[in-house]
């Protein structure tokens, strides 16, 4: 008789978010269907009318946006020995937390009228906000390959492979002519690498949506956009399109 | 003595997004009956504005991750007319083939990875890789197709980088083309397949007619652009969409509900096929012929064979467009440059699940003053809840857990995307 390989129980859980990223690990199946003889999934909402509780590592995807979803959070985190935050919204808020930038009351009002009363929310945030996050896997999408590397790594107990140089690195070792160059408008210099510089690989400059490396240096990057012509405000609004949270919490969107 | 039952489904499996079916039913008198949405909102609409007009459809991509190529194109559109934006014939061309890459690989998805567990069985398609190996791997190979013929194009099918206001910040070169059209060739053989597979399916019997609201275009199987049409005979331009969709709100429901000329009305595949029968490629006429499927079809269990009808007619209209590009000589083509303007614009086009739109309102500078996006589920979750009226009556003698079931499938045959529907909310414009 084999020896039977324990299997860890893995569970997908969402909050506010598009499921992109959740889509995105379905996706890895494609090309690495032998995942599923290394885990044995045992809740995933979106896939799966399967249902137990008795998971051992919880990928989250999503914010955290208004009171009861701590309660299911903290319920996750646990129940779970690792908790590992699936993309932007977990990670850093994402777009999401583009909200906080404006009144809380006012952007209730705008969208639900006189239902708002119905409306619990309250500012966008990611997981680390609210409890301990084990891992966080960067990214709006996140990286097919690079979520396979994360599982494998996690597999042997190995510390996930996700670097903390910018996306620049990547362009040059592509050899993609820089956006500036082209008269476009790039985040690359402070933003975390792993995506393979993508969007500057198509010719969008980079958004920034992997979260900050640690230690940017924010001031280089801000005379750089100076520079091109970009005025404070403009230079908000790249800052504040997947870094919203950030920098509403650093203080920096008040400041200005 | 009448039946009792008591459903209460916390979180349907299986759909995009959170939303809960309940029922109760004391001694054959229905109590209760609804389906309602709780997916957290996220106020997208009040978010983009103050932002500039280059942002808006990267940052409404991400109200969905299955759709975001369609969000992305509808909101370039809304943008484009309000500014005045002409897109090049490449640009268009460009813009048709990536939404047939989301079309395809969101119905992958929904039919294979979403439906078909039910059929077989299962709760998943996961225990389907040991018993139906075979058929995995092709709704693998076509998902993957679809998500390579986005990707050709825009970068990835998730959140498309490279679609932008004006066009493309990117173009496919000629041997990219002629290799996807290779692979698109290719894949007929798993196209048969999947008809043959879909239409052996025990398709549930319930009819239940409803006005049938899609967009149409007299030339072409409309997904982009056209005009508003209903199967009750009414047509509006796109600008007067409020016309159509007179939302209103509902207690049970994060999520707003619809009407036009009845109590509630349908999109998606199924409007779109009663609506665009004969713009359909002859081969997906065909595969609707195996479903014994011809206007009007009004078992909303056949949404998802109306899917399988659309992904014939995407791989053939997908072959004929690269035909075209490839006809032409592809140039290597930078988005067209916008002059900046104050403007006010509305852009349709049709998701995977049903016809969606974004209108946006422009000052002098380029920056977003108003937004209002209307979402295909939620034009539907009146109709799912009218459908669940119609159909619990009809059920109360079956066993409980077969209830269950079928209200699920009704539920899932509508390929809800409740993420979409709930950043979703009125807004008044003055």
């Amino acid at each position: 008789m084999s020896a039977q390989k324990v299997k860890p129980k893995v569970a997908f859980f969402d909050f506010a978010s598009c499921e992109g990223c959740q889509l995105t690990v379905v996706d890895a199946l494609q090309t690495h269907l032998d995942l599923l003889d290394a885990v044995e999934i045992v809740n995933f909402r979106e896939a799966s009318s399967e249902r137990r509780e008795d998971y051992e590592i919880a990928f989250v995807e999503g914010s955290i946006t208004r009171p009861y979803d701590e309660e299911r959070i903290k319920r996750i985190r646990e129940q779970a020995k690792v908790l590992i935050a699936l993309g932007a919204c977990a990670h850093t808020g994402c777009v999401n937390a583009m909200k906080n930038l404006l009144p809380p009351d006012e952007v209730r009002r705008y969208v639900y009228g006189d239902c708002a009363e119905w409306y619990d929310t309250y500012a966008a945030r990611p997981l680390s906000a609210v409890v301990k996050v084990d891992v966080e896997i960067p990214g709006c999408p996140i990286d097919k390959e690079e979520f396979v590397e994360v599982v494998k790594a996690l597999l042997v107990g190995k510390k996930p492979p996700i670097p903390d140089y910018p996306v620049c690195v990547e362009c040059k070792l592509k050899g993609n002519v820089c956006i500036f160059h082209v008269g476009g408008i790039c985040l690359g210099p402070v933003t975390r690498a792993g995506c393979g510089a993508i969007c500057p690989t198509y010719g969008d400059g980079c958004e920034g949506c992997r979260g900050l490396i640690p230690h940017p240096n924010e001031n280089a990057m801000e005379e750089v956009l100076d520079e091109v012509g970009l005025t404070l405000d403009d230079i908000m609004h790249y800052f504040t399109m997947f870094n919203a949270y950030r920098e509403v919490e650093d203080g920096k969107w008040a400041q200005r | 003595m009448g039946a009792t039952v008591k459903v209460d489904v916390h979180y349907v499996t299986r759909v995009e997004g959170h939303g809960n079916i309940v029922v109760d039913v004391k001694n054959g008198e229905v109590k209760e009956c609804r389906f309602e949405v709780v997916e957290a909102p996220r106020f997208f609409e009040a978010f983009v504005r103050g932002r500039p007009y280059h942002d808006i459809n990267h940052i409404v991509s991400r109200i969905c991750g299955i759709c975001s190529v369609g969000h992305s194109t509808a909101s370039t559109r809304a943008t484009e007319k309000a500014l005045g934006v002409e897109l090049t014939e490449q640009g268009w061309l460009l813009r048709k083939l990536l939404f047939h890459g989301e079309i395809l690989d969101s119905h992958v998805l929904h039919t294979y990875y979403l439906v078909a567990p039910d059929f077989l069985g299962v709760p998943s398609v996961i225990p389907l890789v040991e018993t139906h190996r075979e058929v995995v791997e092709r709704a693998l190979r076509l998902k993957k197709l679809a998500g390579d013929l986005c990707a050709m194009i825009a970068g990835r099918h998730t959140h498309p980088c490279a679609l932008v206001v004006g066009g493309f910040t990117h173009t496919p070169t000629e041997r990219e083309l002629r290799q996807m059209r290779e692979r698109l060739v290719a894949a007929r053989a798993d196209m048969d397949a999947t008809v043959d597979l879909f239409a052996s399916l025990p398709w549930p019997q319930f009819e239940r007619e409803t006005e049938y609201v899609s967009l149409h275009k007299e030339d072409e199987y409309a997904f982009i652009d056209g005009v508003v049409v209903t199967s009750d005979g009414f047509t509006y331009p796109i600008e007067d969409y409020r016309k159509v969709t007179n939302e209103y709100c509902v207690p049970s429901s994060t999520a707003k509900w619809t009407k036009h000329n009845r109590e509630s009305y349908m999109v998606g595949a199924l409007a779109r096929f009663n609506n665009n029968y004969d713009q359909l490629h002859p081969w997906a006429k065909e595969a609707a012929a195996r479903f014994g499927m011809k206007p009007l079809v009004t078992n909303p269990f056949l949404n998802t064979a109306a899917q399988v009808v659309e992904m014939v007619h995407c791989v053939e209209d997908s072959i004929r467009i690269i035909d075209e590009l490839l006809t032409r000589g592809v140039r290597e083509e930078k988005p067209v440059s916008v002059q900046v303007r104050a403007g006010e614009g509305v852009g349709a086009c049709e998701v995977p699940r049903g016809v969606l739109f974004h209108h946006y309102v422009y000052d002098e500078n380029g920056i977003c003053q108003e937004a209002n996006c209307i979402i295909p589920t939620n034009q539907n979750i009146a109709n799912i809840n009218a459908d669940i009226r119609a159909l619990v009556p009809q059920i109360l003698d079956r066993p409980q857990e077969e209830i269950r079931l079928l209200l699920e499938m009704l539920v899932r045959a509508y390929d809800p995307c409740l993420s979409c529907s709930t950043h979703f909310l009125r807004v008044e414009f003055v």
